[in-house]
């Protein structure tokens, strides 16, 4: 057991944290999750870009950086720009899921063109998976596209497709391969989201903001060279994606954060003249969840640690996701009761706390269990590839997901 | 940086459960269970060829010199085999007591004894977390007065460290004028413990350093206590899985059900966490004085709450048969059970981790 990184990196860490003290005035105030993101947050991206502070690994060639791979480095820096409160470069899931898929799978052409224009926040992208019968078995989509002179046609609908009113370009799961078995008929196209035929509708949720959108094709025309990875293999270059996503809704900095909150808003309340930290019932649950969060981050760092050994994450990774949006959900919950009576404020107004964050978390944090990979999709995938149990029994035949209809 | 057992320690891990595979079957378990002992001599004797007895007696006085990582290792297989052997208390929180409160010469006296075997201590410590049926030890000129109400590794033992209300921590002799020991009936056949009736029993008294050593003793035994229910909940997880794996209903294997199947993914999900929380807990004993308190103080709660989950989860994938003495999956199950209450449950445990934090104004 030994937690320190080493001369090299501590002294890597200095300059980590001396950039940030130096430069933060520059930081934009804006989130870097805003869709559209703000000139300030393109001059911050630009910045961090230029100090290899994000887009770290990424190739010069390709807007990046170029650094050699040091899980260790990388570490420090999400770690330093969490402790100084201060935002990382711009996250999206075109930086978080597209450009990974290009660096892999792209052609040439498709990195040259699409990566650093995306990591310089010029082009904005949504994510075209889901379909409204196609959530936990997603491979069963329907959106189809069909070969027509050196064109696809597509034709179905989206849904979850975040920022589709702001972005400029989709990554998007459509199948190509009428005949073929569900996973095996699925391409994965890349289109701007201008292209005649595409409709978006936002898509309230129960927080009572439209954090979504559904999106309709209809006869929407795209060329055939927009396609990563070959016809057919759009299942494989998706999942190539997935697991980027998964690592992003488990970062136990996140959830240490929420429970510093916490812990503020139960100093600060009073029932009466009494602390709301002093009522035995609520401290003791606070604890507890303090005592989960201690076990996220020790997770997180032996993951760290197999991943510095070239080992497998294991069981280990395997339940972030479905431990951490649990646990997340759960100091939301003990906020609000915190708050008695007053945690029903939500939409404005001068006794809401934190701007009604508490509520919108505990609302939005329910849909990260759902999202992402259902908390019971993630229980059947620690329990098949963590446990070795075996699998519902299936169909023998996988049928084509899409019939072809009878003249 | 390297978060997790050293490449000695996986040895020391494998040596330990290669040791307890061959000497502490279940079946041996049940014929220490229905013998009526705790004190296994065949597993104790195998244990003691390795070393164990003293692993963490610094090498000068005939130990081997390991920190608590090495016993939480030692303490996780103990709990896995539901070996009925004393470690915690005998091997563990004793040499503590002498090296955090004993003088250059009660430490030159004592430690080559446990690491020979020659001195077989239990620990009652008890009284420094919560106090109950009145107990209380005081201790005055004429010796020790009063009960100690849960000694650790009590069966077997010659001598014992008691803390008095003060948290001054003393050595008696198990024979001594004015010590009754009482063996206690437990749900937990395979740790024999018990209480100390003292009435002006002789005692040898260590530093009185305001408790400071006896409140070491207690952190480092949570983590042990939780470290041997990681050890016991690893095995029941594993039992589940294999029976779901093989039992047949309605013409399948029970864990291709989902309900099955999501029991035993909830256990790991809860329970593998736990095994990075423990081992911080143990190397904050060891390197971190600052958060050792409050890192033993969650690892000991978090296992008590995930390791109930796991004990009756377990249980239910048995089905009947889990119920039943057959499988003897109760073993594992009441010692999960005694983790959990030993030096404080989950709401005692809790409570003190918000004073030290200092988040209440009224002292735990």
């Amino acid at each position: 057991m030994d937690l320190d990184y080493g001369p090299e990196y501590d002294q890597f860490r200095a300059e980590v944290r001396d950039f940030i003290a130096r430069n933060r005035h520059l930081a934009p105030r804006s989130s870097g999750r805003a869709a559209r993101p703000s000139p300030e947050a393109v001059a911050w991206q630009t910045l961090l870009i230029g100090h290899g502070y994000t887009a770290r690994t990424i190739p010069h060639e390709y807007g990046g950086y170029g650094a050699e791979p040091d899980i260790l480095k990388s570490r420090i820096i999400a770690e330093e720009f969490a402790r100084a409160g201060a935002p990382g470069g711009l996250s999206n899931q075109g930086i978080s899921m597209l450009v990974p898929t290009l660096l892999e799978l792209g052609t040439e052409e498709q990195k040259r063109l699409w990566i650093p224009s995306t990591l310089r926040g010029e082009i904005v992208w949504c994510q075209g998976y889901s379909e409204p019968g196609a959530g936990s078995d997603l491979a069963a989509l329907r959106t189809s596209a069909r070969e027509e002179s050196g064109h696809f046609i597509i034709n179905g609908q989206k849904i979850w497709t975040s920022t589709a009113k702001q972005a400029d370009m989709i990554f998007c799961l459509v199948r190509t391969e009428l005949d073929a078995p569900k996973h095996a008929g699925i391409s994965y196209l890349i289109f701007s989201m201008d292209t005649p035929g595409i409709e978006v509708r936002p898509l309230r949720t129960m927080t009572g903001h439209a954090e979504f959108n559904e999106t309709f094709f209809t006869d929407v025309r795209v060329p055939v060279d927009q396609i990563v990875g070959e016809r057919g293999q759009g299942w494989s270059v998706a999942n190539a994606t997935l697991g980027h996503e998964r690592g992003m809704l488990g970062d136990p900095d996140a959830l240490e954060n929420r429970l510093l909150a916490l812990v503020r808003l139960m100093q600060e309340e009073r029932i009466g003249a009494a602390r709301v930290m002093d009522d035995l019932v609520l401290r003791d649950r606070l604890v507890g969840l303090q005592a989960e969060v201690a076990a996220m981050k020790c997770n997180g760092m032996r993951i760290l640690s197999n991943q510095l050994k070239g080992e497998p994450g294991g069981m280990a990774k395997l339940v972030v996701k479905l431990q951490s949006c649990e646990l997340a959900h759960q100091i939301s919950a003990l906020a609000i009761d915190a708050m008695g009576e007053l945690g029903i404020l939500y939409g404005g107004g001068e006794r809401e706390r934190d701007g009604g964050a508490w509520q919108w978390n505990y609302m939005f944090q329910l849909g990260l269990i759902i999202g992402g990979g259902t908390a019971q999709i993630q229980k059947n995938i620690i329990a098949e590839r963590g446990l070795n149990m075996p699998r519902e029994p299936r169909p023998k035949v996988s049928r084509p997901a899409v019939r072809k209809e009878v003249a | 940086m390297d978060f997790g057992l050293s490449p000695e320690q996986e040895m020391l891990k494998d040596a330990v459960a290669r040791c307890l595979a061959e000497t502490c079957p279940l079946d041996h378990v049940r014929a220490c269970a229905d013998a009526g002992t705790a004190v296994s001599e065949a597993v104790g004797a195998a244990l003691s060829t390795m070393g164990l007895t003293g692993l963490m007696i610094p090498e000068a006085h005939g130990g081997l010199g390991l920190p608590l990582l090495d016993a939480v290792v030692v303490a996780e297989e103990l709990g896995r085999a539901v070996a009925p052997v004393p470690f915690l208390a005998r091997s563990a929180l004793a040499p503590l007591a002498m090296t955090l409160a004993g003088s250059n010469e009660q430490q030159a006296r004592w430690l080559p004894l446990i690491a020979s075997g020659d001195a077989r201590f239990g620990v009652a410590i008890s009284g420094i977390v919560e106090r109950r049926d009145g107990s209380t030890v005081r201790a005055d000129g004429n010796g020790l007065s009063g009960t100690a109400l849960l000694a650790l590794d009590f069966e077997g033992a010659s001598h014992f460290v008691v803390a008095d209300d003060a948290g001054r921590l003393h050595v008696i002799d198990a024979d001594a004028d004015g010590v009754e020991p009482v063996p206690l009936k437990t749900i937990d056949v395979t740790r024999g413990t018990g209480e100390l009736r003292l009435s002006g029993a002789r005692c040898e008294s260590l530093s009185d350093d305001g408790g400071s050593a006896a409140r070491r003793l207690r952190d480092a035994g949570r983590v042990l206590l939780a470290a041997d229910s990681l050890g016991a909940a690893d095995a029941m997880i594993a039992k589940a899985v294999a029976y779901a794996g093989e039992r047949e209903q309605f013409g399948r294997v029970i864990g291709s059900f989902q309900a099955v199947k999501h029991m035993c993914a909830e256990m790991a999900a809860r329970h593998e966490p736990c095994r990075a929380l423990v081992w911080y807990a143990a190397h904050a004993f060891d390197a971190m004085p600052d958060e050792a308190a409050l890192s033993a103080c969650h690892a000991k709660s978090l296992t008590g709450e995930v390791h109930r989950f796991v004990a009756r989860t377990a249980t239910e994938v048995h089905g009947g048969m889990g119920f039943t003495d057959l499988l003897g999956l109760h073993y594992w199950f009441k010692r999960i059970g005694f983790d959990r209450q030993v030096l404080g449950g989950p709401e005692r445990v809790r409570a003190e981790a918000a004073h030290l934090q200092g988040w209440a104004t009224v002292a735990a």
